[in-house]
């Protein structure tokens, strides 16, 4: 699936629930199935700094494509992570260069778009272009 | 007779709604809301008399000027200082503690020593980490127990004739917990050091009779206590402001300015360079008018009831610790739920309405001394009501449902 098709329906999924606790109790299932980070990768070189919570997120090339897995030590930002890796893991590094993230807008996440917002979701999103943008200097 | 009612509907923020919810406002610590009295005096500053002051021979400015050291006096009583120019208007309490800090680099030498509590804000240790370095001082730390209290035995054992000066705070603003500075005060002056006294936390809850004290230094943000953000005071005992070198150069600070050299301006005005938040003083003035008027006896005795309700009902809930237990406190409830981020319940309980802190407050030391990544923080202030307190002891309990 492309990203923009992920996004969708993350999109559509949000679109059903009526208040913020849906929503949240939703993102908190999501971080339940956030694929997890292998716990010798949960290291200082691995954690994104900018968040009130340690969240730590790795990638690796399988073929052409790109495998995000993390963790955190709060639950509500293992869901906000989980979204992201969602739509960004297991695609071309080019395509998640390329990719915006007007979803998070749309999903009613915009709040946590803010630079000075505690969670960090842009030295997220940073953190995952970061990689994408070093594979593919790798694969030029 | 205290009316919370009433004292509610001096604060137009109170009835605003925060995400379709009445907003719940227990993050008092970091800042209090503002009464209308004060947002009228503000509204009053720029409609009416604002000008620069001290140096304007107009009306106007003279106007600005009668107000703005009118606040003064106001503050100076408030805190029974013995003169006026004793107090320093600053941008806050951060301002105030680098203006002495600044002042201590040229009367520390290396070997001597300065002293710290182990509970203190950022603001009031890195200063004094830059003041060490530069120098060659050494930072001493008074430790705590897990209550949240200083040890005042070990404080006694780090005191010597090397120690020039101690630092500590009147209220722990992560954990409440009110220190014994009058003690802290005798037994620096006991070896001549020097005290300063952060008082950001207390001001809101208790008045500190600096004379009484013996502080040699006393520092207040007007933000804390229903004034307007940008604005403080720094306390210092007239010997001291004048030992002092002048912490910033400008305009309004000097006597006289030649090239070859410049002579400073008396107190309090050597350490006020530039033009000051004018507006700001004069609103500070007006918010201890405003709550002087109700008093801090009545203040104090309704915000103990806040805090005893508010730390028996949350107790109510299992599994969740709070961290500063200490016989003597104010305002403050520092707390985590058993495998629960602090961030994890603060985002839900902004989501309910409820405004609390999260995070390490500013006092990293401390989170490290109790080994936890933060906690969260309820605040209370007098404008609040024991039907918040169950507002938000029923959010934490649905936040600890969600997340468990």
């Amino acid at each position: 699936m492309k990203i923009k098709d992920i996004q969708n329906d993350i999109i559509d999924e949000f679109a059903m629930f009526e208040d913020w606790m849906q929503r949240y109790e939703y993102m908190i299932d999501l971080g339940k199935s956030l694929p997890l980070i292998d716990e010798k990768y949960k290291t200082e070189d691995h954690i994104i700094k900018g968040c009130q919570s340690k969240v730590w997120v790795h990638a690796k090339l399988d073929d052409d494509k790109l495998i995000f897995t993390a963790d955190s030590d709060a639950i509500i930002t293992k869901g906000i992570i989980a979204i992201l890796i969602r739509s960004y893991s297991n695609q071309k590094p080019q395509d998640i260069i390329d990719a915006d993230t007007a979803f998070i807008d749309e999903i009613g996440l915009k709040e946590h778009l803010s630079p000075t917002r505690a969670n960090g979701l842009v030295s997220m999103i940073k953190q995952l272009k970061l990689y994408a943008i070093a594979y593919q200097t790798q694969l030029n | 007779m205290f009316n919370v009612q009433k004292i509610r509907n001096d604060f137009p923020i109170l009835s605003r709604e925060v995400n379709n919810k009445p907003l719940v406002y227990f993050d008092n610590a970091a800042t209090s809301q503002t009464p209308i009295q004060v947002i009228n005096c503000i509204v009053d500053y720029y409609s009416n008399y604002n000008a620069n002051i001290h140096r304007g021979v107009h009306s106007l400015s003279q106007e600005a000027t009668d107000k703005y050291e009118q606040a003064r006096q106001k503050i100076q009583k408030h805190f029974n200082a013995a003169h006026a120019h004793e107090i320093i208007f600053t941008s806050g309490t951060t301002d105030a503690i680098n203006l002495v800090a600044n002042g201590f680099a040229s009367l520390l030498k290396k070997g001597d020593e300065i002293i710290v509590s182990a509970m203190e804000h950022h603001s009031n240790i890195v200063p004094w980490q830059m003041i060490a370095e530069k120098t060659g001082a050494i930072l001493k730390v008074i430790p705590m127990n897990q209550e949240g209290e200083l040890l005042m035995n070990v404080y006694q054992e780090l005191l010597s004739e090397k120690t020039k000066v101690v630092f500590c705070n009147h209220v722990s603003n992560a954990l409440g917990t009110i220190n014994p500075i009058q003690e802290i005060i005798d037994m620096a002056h006991k070896v001549g050091a020097a005290v300063l006294v952060d008082g950001a936390q207390a001001a809101p809850h208790l008045v500190a009779d600096v004379q009484a004290l013996n502080v040699d230094f006393y520092t207040v943000s007007a933000h804390k206590i229903c004034g307007p953000t940008g604005v403080g005071i720094l306390y210092g005992k007239e010997d001291w402001l004048k030992k002092l070198p002048p912490y910033q150069g400008g305009g309004e600070m000097i006597a006289e300015v030649t090239f070859e050299k410049t002579t400073y301006a008396d107190l309090p005005h050597k350490f006020e360079a530039g033009t000051p938040n004018i507006c700001g003083g004069i609103a500070f003035g007006a918010a201890l008018d405003y709550m002087n008027a109700i008093g801090f006896d009545a203040i104090a005795t309704y915000e103990n009831e806040l805090l005893q309700y508010a730390t028996e009902k949350l107790l109510e809930i299992e599994g969740l610790k709070i961290y500063g237990t200490a016989k003597n406190k104010t305002g403050v409830i520092s707390f985590n739920i058993d495998g629960l981020h602090p961030y994890d319940i603060g985002s839900i309980l902004d989501k309910l309405g409820i405004a609390v802190r999260t995070g390490h407050h500013c006092a990293q030391p401390i989170m490290d001394f109790y080994k936890i990544p933060g906690t969260v923080r309820a605040s209370f202030s007098f404008y609040n009501t024991k039907e918040e307190i169950d507002v938000l002891v029923e959010g934490v309990q649905r936040a600890k449902n969600m997340l468990q």
